[in-house]
């Protein structure tokens, strides 16, 4: 192979410098493996159903396979160099293969993609070999402990330099309409996760029905304001009241229930609230939706080119020239605002006894009982205050929407919010919001896709479950040093 | 026995699981200043002894008194977080059970949960930066502090409960239940498997803390040796009945003890004896 010969590349693992596969070994295993991609692609990939003038043909997509059967093949060889400890060859191969998805004029915009991703994922991969090797060659520890390290020593300076962008985004050239939007969606999901990251992280208690209370507060704030003309400004605490106290409505049959018991019971509380909004027509109006929900008001400011009589809008009050724009940057640094409350509020009850107490109780319930704690307040303030969030929340979405349905409020929506909390790493605040902007925002962007998107997100999913699977970023703060408390004194 | 009513008073305590009879009529006491030890061969009943005054097994029949600050408390009636709270009693497992994903410290702070829940206005006023929660932080930390040192386990304050030895983690569990500032320490098996040094060393805890704070303590177990060293007083069970009651001399001389523990050849006589 050429990499043996080349005096700079020489073996990066020590180990594995001398038991090199011959050349034929690693044709015949990426042979292989483009033989099984082949077997799988020419039925998925293959085939694609046609529309044309209310016919459908079935249409092949030769090239495609090939150039895809193609790239896994040149990617296995690449990767198997990386494992036996080659580097420039793998990274000069992904940075062509990179090359050739960015600017080749190849047919389909999603093979495109995929040939981009995969060249940067081997060099990635090779990258994160060399780095792994030498970590653990100089200082004898585990690649995962410094990873740690660094990461704790970082988290400030990530989380300072990501509220700083979030807060210039709309000042920023790329701030358009449609990225706003998409921040927008992000923010919320993120809220979502940080108020389920309080029940599921922080206390323990796996809830499939979070988005029961994101309904609540939705339409909380749909119903209060059409029925009795509520502003926003008033229902967003009665929103997240009403949530915080189904939240306790929800917690008080499922108090006895653990893991998978108390996950079925949620499940079927979620539903319930989906499926009672879908019948109480009187109320709900059913699922036609309650629809012309106000906008929110900057200080009684309105968002419109023509205010009513007697008031003022926003933009004639700053002297602005009318722009839908302002409407949906003020929904964003409120959606931001709240976000951060919520983040906050998290990061501070976490040293307060009743939040190590939620701790405590995800470790060892039997131990919180033998140390005086009173499970059944303790879980639920968990669910009330986790709930609460998911309610400020559904304001803000039926403000942002004006119009909301039951179908806005299916499982389905859990499950994502679900998924943010466990890829992003039970309890990290960090990991939801990564999280949320891959498995949310990627898939929304690359929305010209279509029909891969969803499987963009189901292979998010995947990949870092198979990467890491106690989620993105597992490592727990203590919310105490010894050091640090006891300098506080001194 | 004084006047004044014991520190824990056990009457006729029997729990039936079904037709199960686990214990049946056990009647002692256990004193303040003491280390009272229950022994007896495997599946005598200690355990569930342990369960009923702490709460996780509500006893058939039978009444448990403890004595807090003067003030009576019917364990027997309690939930098992207010036996901890109210009544004063704090427990150890025979299958270790500290916060593993949770640091040494945060351990023991979170032992003292009720009174750092007091100081901060059920954490809700100290979220909002009122009340004397720091001060009663720095209070909580201190008397952690106070047992790291007890138990060695200072230097390892700041890391994660569940990555210490098993000795280790048994040691902060009992650093754990005393930073509730019990009246009442019931150890399940603590000497269950640690070395003959860790032994001693728990040896000397148990001492120290019979000597320097004013609280009774209640143990179950199997080993002899840590038993007749260090008990007061110890109660020997068989199939949930009290077969003896006393001295460690006293018992170590019990025919009925020994008849329990190694049948009734006379070699054993003498290794009881001995041990």
């Amino acid at each position: 192979m050429p990499s043996t010969g080349n005096g700079t590349q020489a073996s990066i693992l020590p180990d594995s410098g001398h038991r090199r596969l011959p050349p034929g070994a690693i044709f015949k295993e990426a042979g292989l493996t483009a033989v099984v991609s082949l077997a799988l692609l020419v039925p998925f990939v293959g085939f694609k159903i046609a529309n044309r003038g209310g016919e459908q043909f079935l249409e092949t997509r030769l090239p495609e396979v090939l150039i895809a059967a193609g790239l896994i093949f040149l990617g296995r060889i690449f990767l198997i160099l990386v494992r036996e400890g080659s580097l420039a060859l793998p990274v000069a191969g992904g940075a062509v293969i990179s090359a050739i998805g960015l600017f080749a004029p190849i047919p389909s915009a999603f093979i495109q993609a995929v040939a981009f991703t995969a060249g940067l994922v081997i060099i990635v991969r090779a990258a994160f070999m060399v780095f792994a090797a030498r970590r653990r060659s100089s200082t004898g520890r585990e690649f995962g402990s410094g990873f740690a390290d660094g990461y704790r020593k970082a988290l400030p300076w990530l989380a300072s330099a990501l509220i700083v962008f979030a807060v210039i985004l709309p000042l920023m050239p790329f701030g358009e309409r449609r990225t706003i939007d998409i921040a927008i969606l992000v923010l919320t999901y993120i809220m979502l996760g940080w108020g389920l990251n309080i029940v599921v992280g922080l206390a323990g208690l796996l809830d499939l029905g979070y988005v029961a209370f994101y309904a609540v507060g939705a339409y909380s704030y749909a119903l209060l304001a059409s029925y009795f003309d509520f502003s926003f400004w008033v229902c967003l605490p009665l929103a997240g009241l009403f949530a915080g106290f189904f939240g306790i409505i929800l917690g008080f049959p499922v108090l006895r229930l653990r893991g998978d018991y108390l996950a079925i019971v949620t499940l079927g509380f979620g539903e319930m609230i989906r499926v009672i909004l879908l019948n109480w027509v009187s109320l709900t109006k059913g699922p036609d939706g309650v629809s012309g929900i106000p906008r929110p008001s900057f200080f009684g400011l309105e968002f419109k080119r023509y205010p009513a009589e007697g008031t003022e809008s926003f933009h004639q009050f700053f002297g602005l020239d009318y722009s839908s724009l302002h409407r949906v940057v003020f929904l964003y640094y409120l959606i931001l605002i709240l976000a951060l409350i919520t983040n906050f509020f998290t990061r501070r009850i976490r040293t307060l006894p009743i939040g190590r107490a939620w701790e405590a109780l995800r470790e060892d319930e039997i131990a919180c009982r033998s140390l005086g704690i009173n499970p059944r307040n303790t879980k639920l303030s968990a669910f009330a205050i986790g709930a609460m969030f998911g309610g400020f929340a559904g304001a803000f979405f039926a403000t942002r929407q004006g119009f909301v349905s039951p179908e806005s409020f299916t499982f389905l929506e859990s499950a994502i919010i679900l998924a943010i909390v466990v890829l992003g790493g039970m309890g990290s605040q960090m990991g939801v919001v990564i999280a949320a902007v891959v498995l949310i925002g990627l898939p929304e962007y690359i929305r010209d896709l279509q029909e891969y998107r969803m499987l963009a997100f189901g292979a998010g999913m995947v990949l870092i479950m198979s990467w890491r699977p106690r989620g993105l970023l597992s490592q727990r703060d203590p919310t105490i040093s010894l050091a640090r408390a006891e300098g506080k004194t001194s | 026995m004084t006047d004044a009513p014991p520190l824990l008073r056990v009457e006729h305590l029997s729990m039936h699981f079904g037709g199960l009879v686990a214990i049946d009529d056990l009647s002692f006491d256990a004193a303040r200043g003491e280390i009272t030890a229950i022994i007896g061969p495997n599946g005598a009943g200690k355990t569930t002894v342990f369960n009923c005054l702490t709460g996780f097994y509500k006893p058939t029949v039978g009444r448990l008194t403890m004595q807090r600050d003067d003030t009576p408390w019917q364990l027997e009636q309690l939930e098992d977080y207010r036996i901890a709270r109210d009544a004063g009693v704090a427990r150890t497992f025979q299958n270790i059970r500290i916060f593993p994903q949770m640091s040494v410290l945060e351990n023991l702070i979170v032992a003292q949960h009720h009174v750092l829940m007091k100081a901060s206005g059920y954490s809700a006023l100290a979220l909002i930066g009122i009340g004397g929660y720091r001060k009663a932080e720095r209070e909580a930390v201190a008397l952690a502090r106070y047992w790291l040192e007890r138990v060695n386990l200072v230097e390892r304050a700041d890391e994660d409960a569940g990555s210490l030895s098993y000795g280790a983690q048994r040691r902060l569990e009992i650093a754990r239940a005393m930073c509730m500032r019990p009246a009442l320490l019931c150890l399940d098996e603590p000497a269950a498997g640690l070395n003959p040094r860790e032994t001693g060393e728990l040896n000397d805890l148990l001492g120290f803390i019979r000597a320097e704070h004013d609280i009774g303590l209640l143990l179950i177990e199997h080993d002899m040796g840590v038993v007749m060293g260090i008990s007061d007083k110890v109660v020997v069970l068989d199939y949930g009945r009290k077969i003896a009651d006393g001295t460690p001399e006293q018992v170590r001389n019990d025919p009925a003890v020994i008849r329990a523990y190694l049948g009734e050849e006379d070699d054993a006589l003498e290794f009881v004896g001995g041990a």
